[in-house]
């Protein structure tokens, strides 16, 4: 269905109830779910979920699913900057062994270096200062750094050999959310809301939540066009739920006023725009209606979402003390948790200061205690509601980091520069096999040297387990066809169950 | 036998190049925006013509492996010429994919009709359908003598005979219309009356000025609303600075514009003097072949002169690099491509980008003749990365005092700090640099060296120098295909909302075709012979009476022209993002007209930049809002924070000046609902307009909604409009009196003051009758 004719239907859907003429007695009173309806999952049977087109929705653009999805939504825990690899997953003694020692060219192999490093002298090899144990049913190693994510390793699949094409933060990030490095195209979350809609009536389908890491607190930025619509209608655009006292942009009513106040006004405006509307028979003034309910319905189920205050206390406990302080990673995987209850499609978290290039020691310890606990108590909490099992998590960042020091390597401090050639990831949840590491790096750490996973098969194994063909899942823009995925991308099936 | 037929004929193997051309979707319900806007029904005409029924469908379905990208070719058959689809195919040379006249000697209808999945043509894994009626088409194509013809945008506009309209029918003022009314008496459509003088003056001095009418010049139209007041009316419109400020905020979208370098740390750049002369040649009524030669090639005219070299600043737009350790050559390319990129959308409409990694799919544009372009653009002495954030970019001029005082008067210099301002501009290097293919686009891979050139498909190039001003030359030869129908195309969006090319940036095989193909020819002959002058062009387009019908439509007009591509009747649209905001501001009296100077910060919500900014530091990483009245400026001057642009912009629909961009989007979403309601500006915008109101009438509170309504929407509400606003105002006062609002906060919105002898509680139910009228559908559109 095209975008125009999803927005014809609405305004249909609008006439048919009679939705204006009841604009005199409150038109607030009629829930948004009843105008735009949803329904595009339903579980079958068989226990996956299917297309429904039900009665009428904000269906996305997707007549079907390409096949019966194994989740409902994606919660994305992006660690903005680059983690280190070999701090946190990527166990490599060697580099402890051979500290201090130049990177052999042989393992190098003329590889490209980014301009911070490459008039570095030499390359001298540096092992992590954090030991690793190994945890779990496998016996697999975690560091020091992350004990609680050790504890539920058996709930995680550790992607140990992915890579990317590009090599500074703005092109990386920008290759992870959009599938391509230069600016422009729709992020993941604006695809997903184009293809398959809303599930919740009164929220947005891509929801973004920013934090700032202690680890580098004046890290790199970030671009708000990383959840921009790119050349999808800008209902796809991911709405960010700030910690301030507009949790989203322009959601507070103006001072001084009240909702009732606000309803007053939207009923009025209803009445009026309705008027107009049988003088000119423009649809886009009963969509323009429709779209101003929606926001007064925002207006209340933002704040409800964004409201912790009834969380009990052992979540608090589960999620860690930051957790009370908003504007946290630990505060936002709280939330995460909330909007993936309320069915957002895909709810988008980046956590920034992992960019480490010098004193990395100090700094990433700093930096997983801000993450840690509370990313395994989102998969705790996911689990113990039963909802782990259709929702996606991922954790990770736009690349690695280099097994040599940049800069000084001293007895307790070193820094690492970026290394797109491989790095780890983490993801949970619905029909990703738990437990498991996947590929594999060589024992210095820089080559992949098994089960190599490119940024796009990862971006199409995403699409697969939400029931889309990443090959079939096209924009027509400016005469040529785009997809997420670019040319490339295949799906890992080795990690799915 | 059939299994070498498939293997020498048309192999297929998935092919996937490093390209932004994708496999594709087997969503049958996405139709194209080609193929929606071109085959009006789908069904199979009488007559086939190539270029409006048989071409989008082997562009869109058949191009990307039988078409001019010579190394994607698959089975050695491309469909883009005759030559080449009638040429004998297989080893034996004994069939041909075409053979005109004859569909059953034709290998492709039967590849297109066998239910054989080997041989199906478009092969199944390309995820790629033709719909039935397609399919008939292409047969009946062939059985009709398969006839091809020249892409039409590559044939020079020729002079049209305008229609005679035979039937006694007096509609019509100009040339336009004759050609408007001989397609809608085609259709079996007919025109509208003449819109209501208050829509039709709120119309045109939105289109033009991006400003709505006053009062005073609604009630002397509507007391005059004949055809040569209409005409005095237009005439000082263009004359007004408003209007250009209008169309350079046009021009600043085409021209990717902003404040902020882009990328990474987005450090702060002082462009705004390229804008200000943007603004002076608007002003000037500058014709277009100068003011894109300035720009493209200022540097170069002989003896070029201060505001010649200035303008050249539009290739300098892009966004520049300052992240640390990127490989500058990697980035230095992507600031040429960009021009190049921008050359191609906003001057040819074609989409030369797609030529970067391989041979265009769709257009005939090589590789090669890609960057051959390039190397036009390629001399530039500049770098690829920027150091940190005082660094300037080279090459740059230095606007001084003095050079202000003497030619460049057009820049507003006195509002800035600083006392001489860095403006970047093109210039040559004295040696060129040597341009080589790249291959797969990428930085460092040569491929064979290149010089510059257009491609023949297009234009020779033969006669002109090499460089950049030869380029500007190519582009205003008298017989370029492509300048005079892409420029004027886009005069007539900004007029009737969409081209008579709806791809306003895509001319190409793969764009959507001219709805009056004659009309868009008439209208680029006489673009070009009457000198290029805009303004003319504007005030023709505006004194046909196809511009000034009304918008009124019947169901029975929606479900035969749901688009209105053949204007039966006036589009209503909504308004720009900036002309919201600054119809508000004007509403109110708030606006500042200040022309030009550094661009300002009107109110933006808390923190948005703190919230995502690094550590690089620079006047961009928090936000302090602008002094005095400089947050009243209008929306063009509002400072372009390139990563963070202005929310309250982008949510309706600015482009994000990322890239070039020649069309915005139209939509309709919750958060401009947010805006529009709950954005401080709109409050203290309704709350200025109601005091000015109230003191206007005192005590007259009927009068005082109806002025605010008439200033809003240009036209005086009805009865029931006036009673229910009224009913509506009683309420609100009741609220007040009942301390459920409370007035000091409300009235505390905004920076300008209240005045202190008003009557807080009155002025709280009308600033919220105002804001309530701000939001009206009505309002934020023009009709």
């Amino acid at each position: 269905m095209s975008e125009k004719k999803i927005v014809e239907e609405r305004s249909l859907i609008l006439n048919r109830r009679s939705f204006l003429g009841k604009a005199a007695m409150g038109v607030g009173g009629i829930g948004l779910a009843s105008l735009l309806g949803t329904n595009l999952f339903r579980k079958g049977e068989n226990g996956l979920y299917t297309a429904d087109s039900g009665p009428a929705g904000v269906k996305g653009v997707l007549d079907s699913l390409h096949h019966p999805s194994k989740i409902k939504r994606v919660i994305y825990l992006f660690q903005s900057g680059g983690p280190s690899q070999l701090e946190l997953f990527d166990y490599k003694p060697l580099l402890n062994q051979r500290r201090g020692e130049d990177l052999p060219e042989s393992i190098r192999n003329g590889q490209r270096l980014t301009g911070m490093t490459s008039g570095q002298d030499n390359f001298p090899l540096v092992g992590s200062n954090f030991g690793f144990q190994r945890y779990g049913q496998n016996g697999t190693y975690i560091s020091d750094l992350l004990p609680y994510t050790a504890k539920m390793v058996d709930d995680i699949c550790i992607v140990k050999s992915m890579y990317t094409e590009a090599i500074n933060h703005d092109p990386a990030v920008t290759f992870f959310q959009t599938g391509s490095q230069q600016p422009g195209r729709p992020s993941i979350g604006s695809w997903l809301s184009y293809g398959l809609g809303s599930e919740n009536e009164n929220l947005p389908a891509f929801t973004v939540l920013l934090s700032r890491g202690s680890g580098r607190p004046n890290g790199q930025p970030l671009y708000t066009r990383l959840w921009g619509n790119g050349f999808l209608h800008s209902l796809h655009q991911g709405v960010q739920f700030r910690a301030a006292k507009d949790p989203v942009l322009y959601l507070n009513d103006p001072k001084g006023t009240t909702a009732d106040v606000k309803r007053s006004m939207l009923d009025k405006l209803a009445e009026l725009n309705d008027q107009h509307y049988q003088e000119s028979n423009d649809p886009e003034i009963q969509s323009r209606i429709a779209q101003y309910e929606m926001a007064y319905r925002m207006q209340t189920s933002v704040p409800d979402v964004m409201n912790t205050d009834g969380e009990p206390d052992y979540i608090y406990k589960m999620y860690g003390s930051d957790a009370k302080i908003p504007g946290t990673f630990a505060a936002n995987c709280l939330l995460a948790r909330r909007l993936a209850e309320k069915d957002v499609r895909f709810i988008q978290l980046y956590h920034m200061g992992w960019d480490q290039h010098d004193n990395l020691p100090g700094a990433i310890q700093k930096q997983a205690k801000d993450v840690d606990q509370a990313s395994a108590a989102l998969i705790a909490d996911l689990k113990q509601r039963g909802m782990l099992e259709d929702t996606l998590v991922v954790w990770g960042g736009e690349f690695g980091r280099t097994n040599y020091s940049q800069g000084l390597l001293t007895d307790t401090t070193y820094g690492r520069d970026h290394h797109p050639r491989c790095f780890t990831m983490w993801m949970a949840g619905g029909g990703i096999k738990p437990g498991i590491v996947y590929g594999e790096t060589d024992e210095f750490g820089y080559n992949i040297v098994k089960n190599p996973v490119h940024v796009h098969d990862f971006q199409a194994t995403m699409l697969h387990q939400l029931g889309i063909d990443h090959e079939k899942f096209t924009y027509k823009y400016q005469g040529r066809r785009f997809r997420l995925t670019d040319v490339e991308g295949k799906v890992i099936n080795d990690i799915l169950t | 036998m059939t299994k070498n037929f498939t293997t020498d004929f048309f192999r297929f193997t998935t092919v996937a190049f490093i390209c932004c051309i994708l496999l594709s979707c087997s969503s049958k319900s996405e139709k194209t925006i080609a193929l929606a806007n071109n085959s009006t029904q789908n069904s199979v005409p009488e007559k086939i013509d190539f270029t409006f029924h048989v071409k989008p469908i082997l562009s869109d379905r058949c191009f990307k492996c039988h078409g001019p990208d010579k190394n994607a070719v698959e089975g050695d058959l491309s469909l883009h010429s005759a030559e080449e689809a009638y040429r004998a195919l297989g080893k034996l040379k004994v069939h041909a994919a075409i053979v005109p006249g004859d569909p059953s000697k034709s290998s492709l209808v039967e590849r297109i009709f066998t239910e054989d999945s080997n041989l199906m043509m478009p092969p199944p894994e390309s995820n790629l359908v033709l719909e039935d009626f397609e399919k008939a088409i292409l047969e009946k194509w062939i059985a009709q003598g398969a006839e091809y013809k020249t892409h039409w945008a590559f044939i020079p506009p020729a002079p049209q005979e305008v229609p005679n309209n035979e039937e006694s029918n007096d509609w019509g003022t100009n040339e336009i219309d004759a050609f408007v009314l001989s397609k809608l008496t085609e259709k079996n459509m007919s025109p509208s009356d003449r819109a209501s003088s208050e829509k039709l003056l709120r119309r045109v001095t939105f289109d033009l000025t991006g400003l709505p009418p006053t009062i005073s010049q609604l009630e002397e139209f509507k007391a005059d609303p004949s055809k040569e007041k209409y005409e005095e009316i237009i005439d000082s419109l263009l004359l007004s600075v408003d209007y250009a400020e209008n169309m350079a905020a046009e021009w600043m979208d085409i021209a990717r514009y902003a404040d902020t370098h882009g990328y990474q740390d987005d450090f702060e750049r002082t462009m705004w003097p390229w804008r200000d002369w943007v603004i002076h040649a608007y002003k000037q009524n500058m014709p277009y072949d100068q003011f894109v030669t300035y720009q493209l090639a200022g540097d170069l005219l002989p003896n070029a002169n201060l505001e010649q070299i200035l303008a050249t600043g539009f290739n300098r737009n892009h966004k520049i690099t300052a992240e640390g350790g990127v490989i500058p050559e990697e980035y230095r390319v992507e600031y040429v491509e960009d021009r190049n990129t921008t050359l191609g959308t906003a001057f040819l409409g074609l989409t030369l980008e797609c030529a970067r990694c391989h041979d265009h799919k769709y257009d005939p544009i090589s590789q090669k003749e890609h960057f051959q372009f390039y190397s036009f653009f390629n001399n530039i002495p500049e770098k690829g990365l920027l150091a940190n954030a005082a660094e300037l970019p080279e090459p740059y001029i230095k606007v001084t005092s003095k050079e202000v005082d003497d030619i460049l008067g057009f820049i507003n210099l006195e509002k800035s700090e600083m006392k001489e301002v860095p403006v970047m501009v093109m210039k040559e290097m004295d040696k060129p640099r040597s341009t080589f293919i790249l291959e797969r686009g990428i930085y460092d891979q040569y491929g064979a060296e290149v010089f510059p050139d257009t491609p023949e498909s297009i234009l020779p190039f033969d006669e002109y120098p090499k460089n950049r001003l030869g380029l500007a030359q190519w582009l205003f030869e008298d017989k370029h295909p492509l300048t005079a129908r892409v420029a004027v195309n886009r005069l007539w969006q900004r007029m009737f909302g969409s081209g008579i090319v709806a791809s306003s940036f895509d001319f190409g095989n793969q764009g959507s075709l001219p709805t009056h193909p004659e009309l868009l020819d008439f209208l680029a002959i006489k673009y070009k012979d009457e000198g290029w002058d805009t303004r003319a062009m504007l005030k023709y387009i505006a004194m046909s009476e196809a511009y000034q019908q009304d918008t009124k439509s019947t169901i029975e007009k929606l479900e035969q022209d749901p688009e209105n591509k053949y204007l039966a009747r006036a589009s209503r649209l909504r308004l720009s993002s900036e002309s919201i905001r600054d119809q508000a501001l004007a509403f109110s009296g708030l606006l500042n007209k200040e022309v030009g100077g550094p661009s300002v910060k009107p109110y933006q919500p808390e923190g948005i930049w703190e919230e995502t900014t690094g550590g690089g530091g620079g006047s961009t990483a928090s936000y302090t809002l602008s002094e005095g009245d400089d947050v009243y400026r209008k929306s063009l001057y509002t400072f372009w924070k390139r990563t963070v642009p202005p929310p309250s912009m982008m949510t309706f629909d600015s482009s994000s000046r990322d890239y070039c961009s020649v069309k915005r989007q139209e939509t309709n979403t919750p958060l401009q609902a947010l805006v529009l309601l709950n954005d401080p500006q709109m409050v203290e915008a309704a709350r200025v307009a109601a005091v000015g109101e109230m003191i206007a009438n005192p005590n007259a509170e009927n009068e005082q909604i109806k002025t605010l309504f008439y200033k809003a929407t240009s036209r005086l509400p009805n009865e029931i409009e006036t009673q229910s606003l009224v009913d509506y105002y009683d309420d609100m006062l009741a609220k007040v009196e009942s301390g459920e609002i409370s007035a000091e906060e409300y009235l505390s919105i905004g920076r300008s003051e209240v005045p202190t002898d008003i009557n807080k509680q009155k002025l709280v139910a009308m600033t919220l009758t105002a804001h309530t009228i701000l939001n009206l559908d009505e309002t934020i559109n023009r009709g």
